[in-house]
């Protein structure tokens, strides 16, 4: 038996008024009408129990200092808790249904079993009940979610969803397929599956809203002396010119070649950046180059300079 | 039977103005009869029950009614609970038994 000082946590020379609030305190945490199912606590609270009995007694609190009882000195027959009959057949008067609600219905087994027989439902009645929806979320190309395309999701359980993205899907987009989320309860209609649409990054087509961008490298020639190129396109790449004169980060408009036009929306632009690529070292352009004189000397950097 | 002055004597610490407030508000329900209340065993440790509740926990007599309310909500799932097992152990075949316990503690049980 320990003793009963240690089991509640106090000095040997405690006033009663900490032993009450220490028996108060320890009481709340291993009550076992709060601890159900919980052996250790009513174990504990047993001990904690007989320790306030001694202690919270003066006249015995003397006696046991005094060494004339020990610590189960004075120890009582447990008396049966609450919980002892709350639990059986007859904690049932008290049951929040009332003393003579009878056992089991129809709704506490379809509770407990509900599970069984077809999936969760949830806060629903004895009625029909819709299925829960289902959220799921798939990654597309780029290309699929400007143009539109339908592909096959695959469900952590097993089943294929057909998921039909229209043209102009965007980044975040949660599409609704009726029907496809969880069963229905009692005949009740089945949930819809919300498929969250994430889209992949292009190697170099951006989206901006309906537009679409693109940084198109141009030789040298072809920027200062213009001419056809083929610009890559969501639908397939086009022809376009391009305008004599041009240099890095002119920007060329091809108009509808972006996203098509869809739900009353028209289409969008396809925006090209030009970008001059030299290439690989080349003697004749170094030669031109020693002996050219530019038309328009000029410096390039004449902003930064202004700012600095 | 256990009249109203015998659970007085039982349970230590409890006043007849309290016992008898407890049962007007329905906390406690014992059977009515022409010689007075009459309290069965489960009576007893209620009251019992609400006099720890109320001197040692030091729930206030206002919060008293919605604490039973959840512990006699916590007792019934229990209960149930108790009914469900005993239902199961009567009818279930070994195995099913077995394959809800697996079911339920997420692991194979080894074969009995």
């Amino acid at each position: 038996m320990d003793d009963p000082y240690t089991t509640l946590g106090v000095k040997r020379d405690a006033s009663q008024d900490d032993i009450r609030r220490a028996y108060r305190g320890l009481a709340k945490k291993h009550h076992p009408d709060l601890n159900p199912g919980n052996a250790k606590a009513e174990d504990r609270f047993k001990t904690i129990s007989a320790a306030n009995e001694l202690l919270s007694d003066v006249a015995k609190r003397a006696r046991f200092d005094a060494g004339e009882i020990d610590a189960a000195g004075q120890e009582r027959p447990p008396q049966p808790t609450y919980r002892d009959y709350a639990e059986g057949a007859s904690g049932r008067r008290y049951s929040p249904a009332g003393p003579d609600a009878s056992g089991w219905n129809a709704q506490d087994l379809g509770d407990m079993f509900g599970s069984m027989f077809g999936g969760d439902h949830r806060g629903r009645g004895d009625g029909p009940a819709r299925g829960q929806d289902e959220r799921y979320s798939f990654t597309t190309d780029f290309l699929d979610a400007v143009t539109g395309a339908t592909r096959r999701l695959t469900l952590p359980d097993g089943r294929t969803l057909d998921v039909k993205l229209p043209p102009g899907t965007s980044n975040g987009q949660v599409l609704r397929l009726r029907g496809q989320g969880a069963a229905g309860w009692n005949g009740g209609t089945s949930g819809d599956a919300l498929v969250e649409i994430a889209i992949a990054p292009h190697p170099f087509f951006t989206r901006d809203g309906n537009d679409v961008r693109l940084e198109l490298p141009v030789t040298l020639t072809e920027a200062v002396l213009g001419g056809p190129v083929e610009v890559p396109t969501p639908n397939g790449p086009v022809r376009m010119r391009v305008p004599a004169r041009s240099d890095t980060g002119t920007e060329l408009r091809l108009r509808g070649r972006g996203v098509p036009a869809h739900a009353g929306q028209d289409a969008g632009d396809l925006y090209a950046t030009l970008r001059v690529v030299l290439g690989k070292p080349d003697a004749a352009l170094e030669t031109f180059l020693q002996t050219w004189k530019p038309e328009h000397p000029g410096n390039p950097r004449h902003s930064m300079e202004a700012n600095r | 039977m256990i009249s109203i002055d015998l659970v007085l004597t039982l349970v230590s610490g409890l006043q007849r103005p309290d016992l008898e407030r407890w049962i007007v508000h329905r906390l406690v329900l014992p059977d009515s009869t022409a010689g007075g209340y009459v309290f069965r065993e489960v009576d007893v440790a209620r009251v019992r029950l609400i006099r720890e509740l109320r001197d040692d926990l030091l729930v206030n007599e206002e919060a008293l009614p919605i604490v039973l309310s959840l512990l006699d909500q916590l007792y019934e799932v229990r209960r149930r609970m108790r009914e469900l097992g005993q239902a199961l152990g009567r009818t279930a075949p070994l195995e099913v038994r077995q394959a809800i316990a697996s079911q339920l503690t997420g692991h194979i049980e080894p074969d009995l």
